[in-house]
């Protein structure tokens, strides 16, 4: 005799620690995931169609405006792309002024996601104010690392939210060695603290949960990619960012506000830390492979729980790396230097904490901008998100409700998403039948 | 040294409309040059606000309010004795707003030990620099609050 069709339900109606509005629903049947869809139902904001008939210096700015916790990496993408399209290539100082300001933008996010949203997961909290109240030292720490790269935001950018000291060409101002050189002092400091960051994200508890993903990525003939490169894949991509287009699609599905973006005629693939790290391991800092090393992760990392140890690793990089560039800093003769428009498209592509972020803007000859198009980490990553789920959800299925449900929370957490962004928080409907 | 040993720190985000209501408040008391008073302005993210009040004694805080109450409508706690309404103060980034940065702080043990907190109640927090009609009335009327308050510790 057959077993008569069983649904079960899960429903959370505000899934935490996520920027941005959506839900997640997921259905189970006769004891097998029927469906998951990762609903974002913040509204679209428009902000392509808003940038057109604008004029092209002041996209830097206006873009920058569509995240809180990343608007460097809008601004670096805009900056780059306008600059492709009118011919420009910005070299140093005003290259690694950039690279600076990138790192103090990592360095805040990457902290606020492995101490303040994704450590309660592991640590058993419900929040990090509860975590906080036996762990008080290491709160502590934790914010006084993200105000250092906070300043670092502020210093650079003028101001640490929606900074705006960046422009086409540079900066509006630059600033002297003697400014940079107390934030030197306490990036020592920080490079410390996010090395112990390594050792204690190292030692959580991580399911076994490796997936085969394609992973995306920047990759430079020298660096660990902030803000140039080409983009490469695990599978065979090797391509420069004018090319984007022809090798990546967004669709629009009914249950998003966000498009969902896919490898043309291939599948999902994986940007952020994860994808950085394996495509990139080798352009770390040898003290950032070292700490890597120390934590077992090897050069390639498939786990996504095990995503908070290389955000570790990134943030080792990202002192490291302010550190060689306050060291080696030349102020220029000027700020910036003169970007005249043209009329021609142009191409950008830098990497955002939560992975590549692409821009494309054309423009007529008085740099009037016709269309632009903007695709953030988090659009790229939302198609890994459910199949991850579609993958970590069956064997689980004998957990309680509550139980499963705090694990899809946190299997979506380890992509620190930006739902802010992709659309432009979340509610979870897990749904047994 | 600021002889009346308050900090007054105005929060919000100044290209969200009534979002920046709070830091509206500060610059109305930098414009009536109320001696010794020092005014902060604050993004309304976590670390920076505990790095902004960090050794002050005597501290008010000033943020944009959404409670569903009339736009304009003041309000006013005292953290030491109440607990904030969570998630009634907009302005965070990732979840972490004013009423969560109160609480972990309590928890760090580094709230003030005198702290008021006045909510003003927004209307509109859409992209834009303007404050909605009744919330640019209620930006004096907060200020002249806050001195009050200030003087009333002072008597």
């Amino acid at each position: 005799m057959s077993k008569p069709s069983t649904t079960r339900t899960l429903k959370v109606d505000a899934l935490a620690r996520v920027e941005g509005e959506g839900a997640l629903h997921v259905r189970i049947r006769d004891g097998r995931v029927a469906d998951v869809k990762l609903k974002i139902y913040e509204p679209p904001r428009f902000f392509e169609a808003w940038l057109r008939g604008r004029k092209y210096t002041e996209a830097p700015d206006l873009t920058a405006r569509i995240c809180g916790i990343c608007p460097i990496a809008y601004q670096m993408s805009a900056c780059h792309a306008l600059e492709d399209a009118c011919g420009v290539t910005v070299g140093d100082p005003w290259r690694a002024l950039r690279r600076l300001i990138y790192c103090g933008e990592w360095i805040e996010s990457h902290v606020l996601h492995i101490f303040l949203l994704h450590a309660p997961d592991f640590l058993g909290y419900e929040s990090a104010l509860h975590m906080a109240k036996d762990h008080g030292d290491l709160v502590r720490r934790a914010l006084q690392l993200k105000k250092l790269g906070n300043d670092l935001v502020t210093l650079l950018g003028g101001r640490e939210i929606h900074p705006i000291n960046v422009r086409l060409g540079g900066f509006y101002q630059v600033p002297t060695p003697a400014a940079l050189a107390p934030l030197a002092e306490r990036l020592k400091w920080a490079r410390d603290e996010a090395l112990a960051a390594v050792r204690l994200t190292a030692q959580f508890d991580f399911p076994d949960f490796d997936q085969d993903y394609e992973f995306v990525a920047l990759r430079h003939p020298d660096e660990y990619p902030l803000n140039e490169g080409r983009l490469v894949s695990n599978q065979g991509l090797d391509i420069a960012v004018r090319e984007y287009d022809a090798h990546f699609a967004e669709e629009h599905l009914a249950h998003s506000n966000a498009l969902h973006s896919t490898r043309k005629a291939r599948r999902h693939y994986c940007v952020g830390p994860l994808a950085r790290y394996a495509l990139n391991f080798d352009r770390l800092s040898p003290l950032a492979q070292a700490a890597a090393q120390e934590a077992g992760l090897g050069p390639v990392c498939r786990n996504p729980f095990r995503g908070i140890v290389v955000r570790a690793v990134e943030t080792v990089y990202a002192c490291d790396e302010a550190l060689r560039l306050i060291a080696q800093y030349q102020p220029p003769e000027r700020p910036y230097l003169e970007v005249p428009p043209r009329a021609s498209t142009g191409y950008g592509c830098t990497e955002a904490p939560r992975g590549i972020l692409y821009h494309r803007y054309r423009l007529d000859e008085r740099g009037v901008i016709l269309d632009a198009r903007i695709v953030p980490p988090t659009a790229q990553n939302l198609k890994t998100i459910e199949e991850d789920l579609r993958q970590f959800i069956p064997s689980r299925l004998d957990q309680s409700d509550a139980r499963l449900t705090w694990q899809c929370e946190q299997a979506i957490r380890n992509y620190d998403p930006c739902i802010s962004c992709a659309t432009h928080f979340l509610k979870l409907h897990l749904e047994r039948e | 040294m600021n002889p009346t040993g308050w900090l007054v720190i105005g929060m919000g985000n100044l290209h969200r409309s009534d979002d920046a209501a709070g830091r509206w408040v500060a610059r109305q008391l930098v414009a009536d040059r109320v001696p010794g008073l020092l005014v902060h302005e604050c993004g309304g993210e976590l670390a920076g606000l505990l790095a902004a009040w960090a050794n002050a004694q005597r501290v008010v805080v000033v943020d944009a309010l959404q409670s569903g109450a009339r736009p304009g409508t003041l309000r006013r706690w005292d953290p030491h004795a109440q607990t904030l309404p969570p998630g009634r103060f907009p302005c965070s980034t990732h979840d972490l707003g004013l009423a969560e940065a109160v609480d972990i702080a309590r928890v760090l043990g580094q709230l003030p030990p005198q702290l008021v907190i006045y909510g003003i109640e927004g209307n509109r927090f859409t992209h834009g620099t303007a404050l909605s009609p009744a919330v640019a009335v209620a930006v004096p009327r907060a200020a002249h609050r806050v001195r009050r308050e200030i003087e009333r510790h002072q008597a």
